[in-house]
């Protein structure tokens, strides 16, 4: 059918809505990475001496180590001298106190999109920490959550204000020795933000983070570290969006989630940076480490749609260390154009009874990339585990790729692990189906797109659950002709 | 309603179409027989406006509107509905969901309020009733897991909601027992009224023992060879098509 292949090849070619820049003055370190570079950093963030050391110890370990080769992304090896690692708005004197000192640039740049930060137009029941390039400009919400002894702030803050937490548990999780980039961030970090729920406690509100790349050369490191008392309960949100630049720009991000006994995390990702344009040039390559620690009884729910990024290296992963623990991955990927992403999850089960669910939405458009990769793992304690996997890809047009790898080992004999997976591709048939019914094409596909991820659309908070949506149908427009 | 003059069409160069020629007028219910690969499936396709077929000739008005040059879409909400042969699963999509929005889409064409949820399931279900479907298909993704009768019943639905003026049934008896083969009958036959046609095309004169033709037609080798009415589908079923290919 060499006709009907024309519609889904006009698949591709939509507008990066966020593309534009903030015009800003900027204090920016000169590209390069060495151990001055992270003095300054720590310095630049008034750090106690423990944390330098930290960094410095962490560096050390980079250089000893080699960039991954096994995702399945093919991309120009990463020059780290040409990155600039500190780039942050310029401030008057001290910098802003409140957010009302805040650059009047900066907060239109976050109204523009969509995360309006000023006291009248605030999102309704949703704190937003907003990272700028290397620094944090601004928390809403934080007396009312200081009220319920919640702690919201940027980590450089938090190292400041409370030091003996961020040092009880940054580097428990995601040790800086546990992977290339991990290693990297933990020396260059510059911000991101730091959750505390005290015991007993139930976040009384949304949290959320906004990420917003803006100056050029520059990559993001972030650093975030959400700790869940016991018998509390949080629900956090982060949101990614970056400029359209011709250089790719690295985004490598550490995240770690501490639940301890009867907690519950949920940790909702919508990421949509740059993905370059349609012949790959540009986009963000988006290199990220996410781990959680489950103790007894507790619950950690990671729910992810990446849309952006010209490459995405990720899994969220649980450790159930506690027994009765539970672990959770919701997954939309969507790779369209040139975009690659290698994503999935490891369920590491320890403790008794764990049970673990994955469930991975695929979807690939244009020349797009996407592979999912995961791990479960029972050990030798774990009696009685239990793990379900479902992983589904969805194809758009003949130039795509879907790729799955899973891994399993089981070293009790007790466990049990489901793993299903189905491929499917958006044909001709049911796009001219649903047009003979009087349907556009673009609605056919968004409606089928939405079909295969509703399993994944329902985890969101309902705020974001509808963004996502709308997110998804905008990443595919032009899809199809 | 329909006019069809000397269509003539081919798939990667191969001529299948060689001068079709059909006038239907509102009211009447033409029937399409003839062998295997004498066009029958073609012309429905190239009447819905699927792609890779290309049209060297000729031309085919709806309502004097010429919709050829039209995407499937605009045709379906002019008024063309294809009842396939083959109906294609959509797995993910509700069927309530899928057939609001296309409900709603021709109802926005024509100039009409579109209908809220409510007024919409308020409707369905009383077609659903007349037709005598279970509920339990709204529920399900459209036409995935169905059984074949199921699959053929719920184009009938679809073609009950949407109201077509030019209905286009391709072998939507093929593989049906007798209740199915019922079900998809009434639904023509309710349909039917002064302001629409139907072509119902079929292999078998069976049908046509519930849908009663008010014409029929023998399409062989790309052209119709033959026209009459209900009684010649009745020399068929006796004789067979090989009298009228060896004349032709």
């Amino acid at each position: 059918m060499s006709a009907s292949t024309d519609t889904i090849d006009n698949f591709v070619a939509s507008d990066y809505k966020y593309g534009f820049t903030t015009d800003i003055e900027s204090e920016s370190l000169e590209p390069g990475l060495n151990e001055d570079v992270i003095r300054f950093i720590s310095a630049k963030k008034h750090e106690p001496e423990w944390l330098l050391e930290w960094r410095l110890k962490a560096f050390r370990h980079f250089e000893k180590m080699e960039n991954p080769s096994w995702p399945h992304v093919k991309y120009p090896p990463v020059n780290f001298q040409e990155i600039s690692y500190y780039s942050a708005p310029k401030k008057k004197g001290d910098g802003p106190k409140s957010l009302d000192e805040v650059d009047p640039k900066l907060l239109e740049t976050y109204e523009k999109l969509g995360v309006p930060l000023h006291e009248r137009a605030r999102l309704a029941g949703v704190a937003v920490d907003a990272v700028f390039d290397s620094e944090s400009i601004g928390t809403t919400f934080k007396e009312d959550l200081a009220k319920a002894g919640v702690i919201f702030c940027p980590i450089s803050e938090a190292v400041r204000e409370h030091p003996e937490l961020v040092r009880k548990y940054i580097g428990t999780v995601v040790p800086y020795t546990d992977n290339y980039y991990s290693a990297l961030n933990s020396a260059v970090f510059s911000d991101g933000s730091f959750v505390y729920i005290p015991k007993g406690t139930r976040c009384p509100m949304e949290l959320s983070t906004y990420f917003r790349i803006n100056a050029a050369n520059t990559g993001q490191f972030e650093r975030t570290l959400i700790v869940a008392e016991e018998s509390s309960h949080v629900s956090y949100l982060e949101g990614c969006t970056a400029p359209m630049r011709d250089e790719n720009q690295l985004h490598a991000a550490v995240v770690e989630l501490v639940a301890l006994d009867n907690a519950e995390i949920k940790y909702s990702t919508v990421q949509n940076w740059y993905p370059g344009d349609e012949e790959g040039r540009g986009g963000i390559y988006n290199f990220v480490t996410k781990r959680g620690m489950c103790k007894t009884n507790a619950k950690i729910s990671w729910t992810q749609v990446e849309t952006g990024s010209a490459i995405t290296w990720k899994y969220p992963s649980v450790i159930l260390k506690g027994d009765n623990s539970v672990g959770e991955f919701y997954s939309i990927a969507l790779t369209n154009k040139a975009q690659q992403a290698d994503t999935g999850t490891k369920m590491i089960h320890i403790g008794k009874n764990t049970r673990s669910t994955i469930i991975s939405k695929g979807i690939s458009a244009g020349r797009g990339q996407n592979s999912y990769r995961g791990l479960v793992q029972v050990g030798k304690k774990a009696v009685n585990a239990r793990n379900f996997s479902q992983c589904d890809s969805l194809l758009i047009g003949n130039k795509c790729g879907a790729h799955t790898f899973p891994y399993i080992e089981a070293k009790n004999p007790t466990a049990s692990i489901e793993h299903e997976a189905t491929t499917s591709k958006i044909g001709e048939d049911q796009i001219f189906y649903c047009n003979q019914r009087g349907l556009e094409t673009q609605d056919a596909v968004n409606m089928i797109v939405n079909g295969f991820c509703k399993e994944v659309f329902r985890e969101l908070p309902m705020e974001f659950a509808v963004e996502a949506q709308k997110l998804l149908d905008v990443s595919l427009e032009g899809s199809v002709g | 309603m329909l006019e069809i003059k000397n269509l003539k069409a081919c798939i990667e160069e191969k001529q299948i179409l060689k001068g079709i020629n059909l006038t239907v007028n509102a009211g009447e219910v033409h029937a399409i027989m003839g062998p295997n690969g004498s066009g029958k499936s073609t012309l429905a396709s190239v009447l819905a406006g699927r792609e890779g077929y290309e049209i060297t000739d000729g031309e085919v008005l709806l309502q004097k509107n010429d919709i050829l040059e039209m995407a499937p879409e605009e045709r379906a909400r002019e008024g063309v509905f294809l009842a396939f042969q083959y109906p294609v699963e959509i797995p993910g999509v509700n069927s309530t969901y899928f057939l609001k929005s296309a409900v709603n889409q021709i109802r926005k064409h024509r100039g009409e309020e579109e209908l809220d949820a409510m007024k919409f399931l308020k409707l369905v279900k009383s077609k659903m009733k007349e037709l005598g479907l279970a509920e339990e298909f709204l529920k399900r993704p459209v036409n995935a897991g169905f059984s074949g009768g199921e699959k053929k019943r719920n184009e009938i639905l679809q073609m009950t909601m949407l109201e077509p003026s030019l209905a286009v049934l391709d072998e939507t008896d093929s593989g049906l027992d007798i209740d199915a083969l019922r079900i998809v009958a009434d639904g023509v036959n309710r349909l039917k009224n002064q302001n629409n046609a139907q072509i119902v095309i079929t292999h078998y004169q069976r049908l046509l023992d519930y849908i009663v033709p008010d014409f029929v037609h023998v399409l062989y080798n790309g052209r119709i060879i033959k026209s009459g009415d209900k009684t010649l589908a009745h020399d068929l079923e006796e004789k067979g098509y090989d009298w009228l290919i060896k004349d032709s």
